[in-house]
């Protein structure tokens, strides 16, 4: 995990302090991993916003075509795309001045990490935003889920 | 704060374990509660559609429970366990998880007792087959793959015939027919060895023996990688949309943490075998010992499997330890700081021989544990192995005169002293 230039804990830890996360490729299936996530986020307060074309609200929030339509700043670009789409989100993620550029699980793409990197973006790789929120913030431990998470000092 | 990897002691006392942040309470509390209440109906709803993190119902989920559960998981480098009501219990729920009618599981002969009579009777009664194979024969378990073969199980450490597994090679292979190998890692513990770091997917503990280390508390836990991919096409009992929890995928929506939250919200939900919460406190406190009893166990165990192994009155002792034993070089490679403290001899005598020398000691308790602070004795072939006929008893290494220890963590010199008035009693009968 460590080895990862793309999971660092720190990098992480900071991208939590987000307000506002465009969730690009948010399913309106809320069976679907994206809804699970979205609706966390929306659950512990964070401004989620819809990129989807083919739907015009998600989760009760507008859904917006592009990552260029989303009328606010956004921080954190969470991608649940393939990563063949990942390069061109970064583009997009770079031009509108988001902060992070967030691949979920699975999405891996060097290419679209390394050029939101070079763009001043804070980039995070095949990790889930749920799960990091749940792993440093919330309550992952409650369900036994190995948060790797040492310390002495009262939260 | 920067990324730092905890060495594995300080992981044994605090991993799971954060001070309480609602009163700051250093040692773990006991969440004495069935139920929980709700902050409102949207986070009831939440926590019941695996939403949000939530608690519900102590025989789901419950805090020290978890503490006990995220503390096994981070030994052994999982991605998360799942604990019941003990080894068995647990056992029951990891297979039932994974397995329906018509899968077949191929799994070592050399196993505990119950395990093998639940493998066989259990499974059973739910249509699944089951080859035994010899676990040191790699082309056995080779031999035994079908097309509906979707588990490879063993133990690391055979009871009672101290059978070391290569894993790695068996998990190689059950991953080239796209299956999962279970471990049961019971008598080596994550201090010994940690199945999943050789290609194990997931791990299965009777809790009640040395994690916990002190024979007061049963409990099972269920350990698991998350790197397993049961979205393979082999598995639609895990992968696909399930009827029991409204259509939900648990491999595709929750990935690495699929089965894991499979085996909580469904199979514990159903089985209904929750461990209590002061079991897992006590569990959960012996483990907080467990490098420093491990190292007394293990030195114990060599020193007296020596003791044995010179004394003319003794035919066999099966300790992977000792430099004469087949799996020696196995033991060197999966147990480089010891092979446990469960091991079994011989008496040349018999069972007569095997039953007189259990009643003339004074110091190993006489019971049907292992795995206790203390150390303990007893005769597999009229006691844990009892409903293994002579052949199964054969494949699991048992004779007649086989009487198996389990070696605490008192002076070594008082253990080898009452095992030599036992084999005295037996040179003075015959």
């Amino acid at each position: 995990m460590i080895d990862n230039p793309y999971q660092n804990q720190d990098v992480i830890r900071n991208a939590l302090n987000a307000k506002r996360i465009a969730l690009v490729g948010l399913s309106a299936n809320e069976l679907r991993a994206s809804s699970f996530v979205g609706r966390y986020l929306l659950f512990h307060g964070y401004d989620v916003v819809p990129v989807n074309p083919n739907e015009e609200s998600i989760l009760g929030r507008k859904s917006y075509p592009s990552l260029s339509d989303i009328p606010e700043k956004v921080d954190i670009v969470d991608v649940f795309r393939h990563p063949s789409a990942v390069p061109a989100i970064a583009e997009e993620a770079k031009a509108v001045g988001a902060n992070c550029l967030w691949l979920q699980f699975g999405v891996i793409s060097e290419e679209g990490a390394e050029l939101a990197s070079k763009g001043g973006l804070d980039v995070v790789m095949d990790r889930c935003l749920k799960v990091e929120h749940a792993r440093y913030l919330g309550r992952m431990h409650w369900l036994g889920f190995n948060t790797g998470r040492i310390t002495a000092r009262r939260a | 704060m920067t990324d730092h990897e905890f060495g594995f002691a300080t992981r044994t006392v605090h991993a799971g374990s954060r001070p309480d942040p609602a009163t700051g309470a250093r040692a773990l509390p006991i969440y004495q509660t069935t139920s929980y209440v709700f902050e409102n109906t949207e986070s009831a709803a939440a926590y019941f559609n695996l939403q949000e993190y939530g608690n519900t119902y102590s025989r789901i989920m419950n805090p020290t429970v978890a503490a006990f559960e995220e503390r096994v998981a981070n030994l052994d480098g999982g991605a998360g366990a799942v604990a019941f009501a003990s080894g068995l219990a647990a056992q029951s729920a990891a297979l039932f998880t994974l397995l329906r009618p018509g899968d077949h599981v191929i799994a070592s002969s050399a196993l505990y007792g119950g395990t093998i009579t639940q493998l066989k009777h259990f499974l059973g009664k739910l249509s699944v087959g089951l080859s035994f194979v010899d676990p040191d024969d790699i082309e056995a378990w080779r031999s035994e793959i079908n097309g509906d073969t979707k588990l490879l199980f063993a133990e690391t450490i055979g009871n009672p015939g101290g059978n070391v597994l290569d894993i790695e090679s068996v998990a190689e292979l059950a991953h080239a027919h796209d299956c999962p190998l279970m471990i049961d890692n019971t008598f080596a513990t994550p201090f010994l060895c940690r199945p999943l770091e050789w290609g194990a997917d997931i791990v299965v503990y009777s809790a009640t023996k040395f994690l916990g280390g002190h024979g007061t508390s049963l409990g099972g836990v269920v350990v698991d990688s998350g790197e397993f991919n049961w979205s393979n096409g082999r598995f639609p009992v895990v992968a696909d949309p399930s009827p029991a929890y409204h259509g939900l995928s648990f491999h595709e929506t929750f990935g690495v943490y699929g089965y894991l939250t499979k085996l909580r919200a469904e199979t514990l939900r159903d089985l209904g075998a929750a461990i209590s919460p002061f079991n897992a406190f006590l569990l959960g406190q012996g483990i907080e010992t467990l490098p420093l009893r491990m190292r007394q166990h293990v030195a114990n165990a060599m020193t007296v499997a020596e003791f044995l192994h010179e004394h003319p009155g003794v035919d066999r002792v099966s300790y992977p330890g000792l430099p004469d034993s087949p799996y020696h070089e196995l033991a060197d490679k999966y147990l480089p700081d010891g092979s446990g403290a469960v091991f079994c001899f011989d008496l040349p005598g018999g069972r007569e021989h095997g039953l007189r020398f259990i009643e003339s000691l004074s110091l190993f308790s006489h019971l049907a544990n292992v795995g206790d602070a203390k150390s303990l004795v007893i005769h597999p072939a009229s006691t844990t192995h009892r409903q293994l006929n002579d052949n199964e008893l054969a494949a699991a290494g048992i004779s007649p005169g086989t009487v198996r220890l389990s070696i605490g963590i008192e002076d070594a010199g008082d253990l080898i002293w009452d095992l030599s008035e036992g084999l005295n009693a037996l040179r003075d009968v015959s």
